[in-house]
């Protein structure tokens, strides 16, 4: 599910509009966002010191992202130290080539994954198929969308968009052909589903050799890699192979050993709203007769030093994947993670997806536009992204890009006119007076409906108001003089 | 952007109420198609006994070119802004995310322009308040003496709910309005789907918004849906007019200047200029 | 390794090196990381105080949120019941890591007892009914035990793959919030921070508990 994957779907607003016609994906969207959103409200309530939390860890990440060459030199220090061996990759194709060339040098044809949204960005299952080696993935979700042959569209629960009937419908169809196959009476409850996933998997876990994982925080004064999750698939990927490739993005390191106690505080209660996710892994290298033999880091860039270069939206970068934004924005909530075109959906993707792969694209121009900012993602971002702030420092960008086309678009051409009219008072009458009389014109019974062009973008869902007689300026003219 | 909210000491404290020197930032879409909120505005400070300005000078400040990205389009506005409120004790305006704009965006705007002189005249410009602001913290009103006969739910605007931080102060407000029946909206702080030019650029998604909002205002039954923005309520009452829900919208303004002696309409029966009710409004 | 695909890496890590220093250009020259304030205003110890019976209670009842089943025993009391608890469970042998307190065993059927010396093949972990172990320390407020692989816990695997785990803590060993515990590890350890028994939020974002991780976690808090 690289992000290649997603080339060639239409940009943001028409996707959205297709999205918004799936009435099965508004309903279960409606059910998840609204669950989450009152879980997150309740563990952030009880945390007396949350926003003393919330801003030690946007400082630990300014920090980090201000001195980053040292940190990372730090973490390949203290790995390789551990018995462990740091790669780097340039981006996305070179990660997958070491990623593949490390999986080969262990002869096995097979890996076990661990839930990671880096992989994912760089298309590593496809290239691990091209080389001939199965990827399982072994988290849930993850599973659901691979069982599906479908893509993720939500940061923490990848199958957002799947209810339980269609799990059961997924995993009866599909489950057979990749192993043990689902039990023929499975119904949709989802103890049984989850269930369904443990047989599963299982036999898998057991006989893995090669274990793929991303990481959720890499410690650089002890070159310690740290995996937060909930099924325990990751403490399975994490211990049982006997050699295990982490890959992660190089904006995830943090300072010291106690940082994590910021980080473990605002994670947990922001994703999934517990005091605490079932299981987290910590591990330094190697160990003598505890877990893999051979521990490989590959530290990723693929356009992380780009957004990296941007002062305002280096901010992005802060970003622990705890998806609080998803389950608030009240765009994702009613179109869902597809339509974002990326692996990074939501209000993070829409910062995130154009600085790491640049703005070239209509996809990644509109994206930042998703959004009406109404804020409430800045408000739950545990690291304090200011993601409307980044929006709107995305859009001046892009705005500036277009400056330089031959043909302006007409947007261009109309903001141009605007703000010639509403440069000079006199000039706004004039525009007033002129379209005053024009939807005087168009009106009917006192609405002004459906109208042609552009226009119609308004007045085909909503009524447009009917300029008054006289504006505030003319009657203000006329009373107090 | 911020979400703290607004605690700056103001530059007109209550007590020098007399003599306070305050003008009246209408902006453009109220000045164009929404001219009773502005004279609700001036009603209701004139009522509590203050004089209000208002410059001719003024238009727009900003926010649809900057929101959309044409931070440099913004300029000359910013500068206009700067020059017409020159001199004032404090700006009041009729509108939560212009109020935003200018608090929050006019220095960066500035900063964008190269020019220290306008980054000067911004950085002297006197504060801007949205209107409940203005009555709550500098007037230190909280009743009005409003009458309102109606059952009316309030919409706290996104901007003014998270970049102001207005807080409830509107609520405080229309809870003190005698005759009210005020009644809480269901998912309150959900944006209703406007944004400026997202109700254009994102039309589909910005009416799927717009719909759960409807659905909720219906909910309460309400014969009015009021907030602090006239942007939003153009977008939510456009929906609730195209769909003859006979739900009428109205800002905050219009009910806090409606009285026993001259009360504003807040029925929707049709109106010979518009489909807001508010176009009867008594004007002094 | 061969000779190129090395070479390309060092060329890799110069180049991100490169580019990470070209893009902090923003940041003087003269900036120390500590130069950038870190404000550490969030509690950091709490109440209950560490290892007070209040501590061992909050973290009962923590734990038991999450569906873990939990016991506050007496020192006297952690053999018997663990003795009950264990032959409550069937059949299936119990695995018991190196340094376990042999004073809790007492009431335990040897035979069904499994050392992890020599090292246990992961399908006969596979095929124990339980393993019992003691923790490094746990945390109160979030209703989390914490393994180090110390005396009494093994190595992660044993506490992973059987499908109950069994899990006695001192009431001496719990402390109230995340930090306390962060100060008091170590780590090069490899860690298990564990709350509760495995679950998945991925249905629906419905917790459902019992999915890889052992299905059942019973704790003893020796009070």
């Amino acid at each position: 599910m690289s992000d290649a994957t997603f080339l060639g779907m239409p940009a943001f607003p028409a996707a959205a509009a297709s999205a918004l016609r799936d009435s099965q994906l508004r309903g279960n969207l409606a059910r998840a966002t609204g669950t989450i959103r009152s879980r997150r409200a309740a563990a952030v309530a009880e945390q007396d010191d949350w926003e003393q939390l919330r801003e030690a860890g946007r400082a630990v990440k300014e920090r980090t992202l201000r001195h980053l060459d040292r940190y990372l030199l730090q973490v390949e220090e203290k790995v390789t130290a551990a018995g462990g061996k740091v790669h780097w990759a340039r981006d996305a194709e070179e990660a997958r080539r070491i990623v593949v060339g490390l999986v080969q040098d262990t002869g096995e044809r097979e890996v076990v994954k661990v839930k990671s949204m880096v992989t994912q960005e760089i298309g590593l299952n496809e290239a691990l198929a091209d080389a001939g080696i199965d990827a399982y993935e072994t988290d849930l979700a993850e599973l659901i969308v691979q069982l599906g042959h479908d893509q993720p569209s939500h940061i923490l629960v990848p199958a957002i968009h799947r209810n339980r009937a269609e799990i059961r419908e997924i995993f009866l169809r599909s489950m057979g052909a990749y192993g043990t196959a689902a039990p023929a009476d499975l119904d949709d409850d989802p103890r049984r589903l989850a269930e369904a996933a443990r047989r599963h998997l299982r036999e898998k876990f057991l006989r893995a050799k090669v274990a793929v994982s991303g990481v959720n925080f890499l410690v650089a004064e002890t070159g310690t890699a740290v995996v937060v999750e909930s099924e325990g698939n990751g403490r399975m990927c994490l211990t049982l192979p006997e050699t295990l490739i982490s890959v992660a993005g190089i904006e995830k390191v943090v300072p010291t050993w106690q940082d994590l106690e910021v980080f473990l505080q605002l994670l947990p209660r922001s994703s999934t709203g517990e005091r605490m996710n079932p299981y987290t892994s910590t591990w330094t290298g190697t160990t003598a007769d505890d877990g893999p033999r051979a521990f490989h880091l590959v530290l990723v860039d693929a356009g992380r030093t780009d957004a990296l270069a941007d002062p305002v939206g280096r901010q992005a970068l802060n970003c622990i994947r705890c998806s609080a934004c998803l389950n608030v924005c009240p765009v994702y909530e009613r179109v869902g993670g597809h339509a974002y075109g990326s692996v990074y959906p939501g209000p993070i993707g829409a910062v995130l997806s154009p600085q790491l792969r640049g703005t070239t694209s209509d996809v990644d121009r509109a994206l930042p536009y998703a959004s009406s900012l109404c804020g409430a993602c800045y408000e739950v971002c545990p690291v304090k992204i200011n993601i409307p702030e980044v929006l709107l420092h995305l859009r001046a960008r892009i705005a500036e890009e277009g400056r330089g086309r031959l043909v302006p678009k007409p947007e261009r051409l109309a903001m141009a006119a605007a703000r010639w009219v509403l440069s000079r008072p006199s000039r706004l009458t004039a525009a007033q007076r002129a379209g005053a009389l024009a939807a005087r014109l168009v009106a009917r019974r006192g609405r002004v409906g459906r109208l042609p062009g552009p226009l119609s973008r308004w007045t085909d869902t909503r009524d447009a108001p009917l300029p008054p007689a006289q504006t505030f300026s003319a009657w203000w003219k006329r009373t107090h003089r | 952007m911020s979400l703290k909210p607004a605690q700056k000491p103001s530059p007109a404290s209550p007590s020098t109420h007399g003599t306070m020197r305050i003008a009246l930032f209408i902006t453009c879409l109220n000045d164009t198609l929404f001219p009773a909120t502005g004279r609700a505005v001036v009603t209701l400070l004139e009522r509590l006994g203050h004089r209000v300005d208002f410059p001719p000078e003024q238009t727009c400040c900003g926010q649809m070119h900057f929101n959309t990205g044409y931070q440099r389009d913004c300029v000359p506005l910013v500068r206009r802004f700067a020059e017409a409120f020159a001199g004032y004790d404090a700006v009041v305006t009729p509108s939560g995310s212009c109020a935003a704009m200018v608090r929050e965006h006019h220095g960066r705007v500035a900063e964008v322009s190269g020019d220290d002189r306008l980054s000067t005249a911004v950085r002297a410009a006197p504060r801007v308040y949205e209107l409940s602001e203005f009555l709550v913290d500098v007037l230190a009103v909280t009743d009005v003496g409003a009458y309102f006969p109606h059952r009316v739910t309030y919409h706290p605007t996104c901007h003014s709910l998270r970049m102001l931080g207005v807080d409830d102060r509107p609520l405080t407000l229309l809870r003190a309005v005698r005759g009210i029946d005020l009644v809480e909206l269901g998912a309150a702080d959900q944006c209703c789907g406007f944004g400026g030019t997202f109700a254009l650029k994102n039309a589909d998604t910005s009416v799927a918004m717009c719909t759960d909002k409807v659905r909720h205002v219906l909910a309460t039954g309400a014969d009015v849906l009021c907030a602090g923005d006239n942007s939003c309520l153009m977008h939510i009452g456009g929906a609730l007019s195209r769909l003859r829900t006979g739900v009428n919208v109205m800002h905050l303004a219009e009910i806090l200047a409606s009285t026993e002696k001259a009360p504003v309409h807040g029925t929707a029966e049709p109106s010979p200029t518009s489909w807001r009710g508010t176009e009867r409004t008594k004007t002094p | 390794m061969t000779v190129r695909r090395e070479e390309a890496e060092m060329n890799a890590r110069t180049e991100v090196l490169d580019r990470i220093r070209r893009a902090l250009d923003d940041v003087p020259a003269s900036e120390r990381p500590q130069d950038v304030p870190v404000p550490r205003l969030y509690s950091r110890g709490g109440s209950p105080s560490a290892g007070s019976t209040a501590a061992g209670e909050l973290l009962a009842e923590r734990l038991a949120e999450y569906g873990a089943s939990v016991h506050l025993v007496s020192t006297q009391d952690v053999a018997p019941r663990l003795g009950r608890l264990v032959a409550g469970l069937g059949a299936g042998s119990v695995v018991i890591p190196r340094g376990f307190p042999p004073e809790w065993l007492c009431a335990l059927d040897p035979d069904r007892v499994l050392t992890d010396e020599p090292r246990l093949p992961v399908a006969e972990l596979d095929r124990a009914g339980a393993v019992v172990t003691t923790v490094a320390a746990a945390i109160a407020t979030t209703g989390t035990l914490v393994l180090d692989g110390g005396p009494g816990q093994g190595r992660r695997a044993l506490t992973l793959v059987p499908d109950v785990h069994v899990c006695v803590v001192r009431a001496g060993q719990v402390v109230a919030t995340v930090p306390e515990a962060f100060a008091a590890l170590e780590p090069v350890r490899p860690l298990t921070f564990v709350s509760g028994p495995s679950a998945t939020s991925d249905i629906e974002l419905d917790r459902v508990e019992g999915v890889h991780g052992p299905r059942t976690l019973e704790v003893l808090i020796v009070v």
